[in-house]
């Protein structure tokens, strides 16, 4: 019998791990699907491609589907995220250079994100003092949870990243080439590339995206509207492989075969013992110091292929912070539409994997893994805080975005 | 006539810039840049002031240069991505293609059409072009390993060149496979078995 072909892009970085799983290890195949992988060179071609319909799903950053409804894309197409594809997964790296005037200034070897902000601080204010050039801290594109995680650190610990930094777009495969060239000091990517910096000897990983906003949302599996209402259910079979994919790629037992399949040339090409340091949780800072962060990449647990609305609503909130969108009701509304926890319930329904009732949270109401009732078992979510205390309620969405305006 | 057009071509394929470029200036446009490197875009685009940039697909560089476009916005003229949102197929073809365009906010639809068609059309005669080039080396690359097959069955079952083609053609097509596959499998098992 014949499989239902479906094309899929990723870019190649770890998170897009679990939709290379679901194909690579037979969990496509036996919902009768067949991935058809692309590997694709920037995010615009994958904004681009799923637009017009080259790709029917995508590894995307996680804002992309506000963008393309919100009318900062080129082509007027509608993408929603059924799912999310893992959380946390991203670290900031800091040249050598800037991490010894940070350690000098007081930052903690472990990362935490508070005091590692005002020892940055003290070094940007420092700089400006002796009139040298402002940092240039790097990101992969403009609407991505990396510029929105790192900008968030940056304003909490003082530092304003408009005027204070400059922050500029660097393809993830080519920021550890940057950062040795010296034509960044920094930047904040998704994994493996703050490890590749690290292993190469031209970076120090500082703090991580996981300890900034615990449990934070990154990749999403996202796919034109059209496309989601035309084939529901090639959809469902496809989230529900995705799914136990990812159940699969979180499994120890399984690390070593899923780095292997990574590492190949025609996937992300990265040596497998750099993969492992995120997918095992034990990170290097720095050469040969390990550092044990067993969330540090979560694909599957804690609901993480869920897709919030209150992560949607969040990364508009940062839009709109950064002038990227005017905050209105109906942009508001655009934003949490482009989630789609409902049809992730709805495939999902009758497998036996728990899956939230809630289709929003406050982000930042528990401070410890706390187990909760959901459709189909119990879960446990969380933690889920930001590093600075603050918490993020969706239902207060124009309370959040009038405070963080004062800030 | 108009007045002219400040064109910018990135493409870190030299050749396939030069194909684009030359017919840009054949359309008579003489105002055509054609840059490689990332860093010169960054320093330059100020100064070149493009109405039209045009970029190939596959350039990993393509969100660096969006993003330079939407600071740009600024200090000069916005520029829009693409052509014309409202004609799907034209963007399709570019795509198809692997060439996008950027063009500044307020440019007559018609004036830069017909640059984005030449652009679509040279971009696909030079993916022809380099296809033919990849057919043409793999048939060699072929054609290298049917003669080595040929060699070891010459030497190990004593056959003429004409018997040892044929019995590789009669296998393949028994085994409904390509010669060459046959031929390749000749080869590695000499290398397993032999001396």
């Amino acid at each position: 019998m014949g499989l239902t072909q479906i094309s899929a892009g990723y870019v190649p970085l770890l998170d897009s791990a679990v939709l290379l799983a679901t194909e690579e290890f037979g969990f496509a195949e036996s919902e009768g699907l067949h991935l058809n992988l692309v590997r694709e060179t920037s995010w615009a071609n994958i904004r681009d491609r799923v637009a017009i319909g080259h790709l029917d799903v995508a590894h995307m950053l996680g804002p992309m589907p506000l963008s393309a409804n919100l009318g900062l894309t080129p082509l007027d197409a509608a993408v929603i995220a059924p799912m999310a594809l893992g959380l946390g997964g991203a670290a900031i790296t800091m040249s050598n250079a800037v991490w010894a005037q940070m350690a000098e200034a007081g930052a903690p070897e472990d990362g935490a994100p508070g005091p590692a902000g005002q020892a940055l601080r003290k070094v940007v204010v420092d700089r400006t003092r002796a009139g040298e050039p402002r940092l240039r801290l790097a990101v992969v594109h403009p609407e991505s949870a990396h510029n929105y995680t790192l900008r968030y650190w940056l304003a909490a610990s003082g530092i304003d990243p408009d005027h204070d930094v400059d922050i500029v777009i660097v393809p993830p495969p080519l920021q550890a080439d940057a950062l040795a060239a010296k034509r960044t000091d920094g930047f904040c990517v998704g994994e493996p590339f703050g490890s590749v910096a690290v292993a190469r000897g031209v970076g120090r990983i500082v703090t991580t995206k996981g300890q900034i906003w615990q449990m934070s949302p990154d990749k999403v599996l996202g796919t034109r509207l059209q496309w989601a209402e035309r084939f529901p259910e090639q959809l469902a079979a496809l989230l529900r492989a995705a799914t136990r994919a990812a159940r699969w790629c979180e499994d120890p037992a399984n690390h070593a075969a899923l780095a292997a399949m990574l590492a190949r040339e025609d996937r992300l090409n990265i040596d497998a013992d750099l993969l492992l340091r995120a997918l095992t949780g034990r990170l290097q800072f720095e050469p040969g110091v390990e550092k044990s962060m067993p969330d540090f990449f979560v694909p599957y647990s804690r609901a993480a292929n869920f897709p919030w609305v209150s992560h949607a609503l969040w990364f508009y909130s940062q839009m709109v912070r950064w002038g990227q969108v005017a905050h209105t009701p109906e942009n508001a509304k655009k934003a949490a539409m482009s989630y789609r926890p409902d049809l992730y319930r709805a495939a999902l329904s009758g497998m036996g994997m728990p899956v939230p009732g809630a289709s929003s949270k406050i982000e930042g109401a528990l401070t410890e893994p706390t187990e909760v009732g959901a459709i189909g078992g119990r879960l446990m979510l969380g933690p889920d805080g930001f590093f600075d205390g603050s918490d993020f309620d969706p239902d207060q969405l124009d309370a959040y975005i009038a405070a963080q305006a004062q800030r | 006539m108009a007045e002219s057009l400040s064109i910018l071509v990135i493409d870190d394929n030299a050749i396939r810039a030069s194909i684009i470029e030359a017919g840009l200036r054949e359309a008579g446009h003489a105002s055509v840049r054609v840059i490689t490197d990332i860093e010169d875009v960054a320093r330059r685009i100020g100064e070149i002031a493009p109405d039209v940039v045009i970029i190939d697909l596959e350039n990993p560089n393509r969100d660096v240069l969006e993003h330079f476009f939407a600071l740009s916005r600024t200090i000069k003229r916005p520029i829009a991505m693409f052509v014309d949102k409202s004609d799907p197929a034209e963007i399709e073809a570019a795509v198809d293609a692997g060439v996008s365009a950027y063009v500044v906010d307020g440019l007559r639809k018609d004036r830069i059409k017909s640059i984005l068609d030449m652009a679509i059309v040279r971009f696909r005669a030079f993916s022809r072009l380099q296809g033919e080039l990849d057919a043409a080396r793999s048939e060699l690359q072929g054609r290298k390993v049917i003669d080595k097959a040929k060699g070891i069955l010459m030497t190990s079952r004593g056959l003429s060149e004409d018997a040892a083609y044929t019995l590789l053609r009669t296998t393949a097509m028994n085994q409904n496979r390509k010669i060459v596959e046959i031929a390749q499998a000749v080869v590695t098992a000499a290398e397993l078995l032999g001396p």
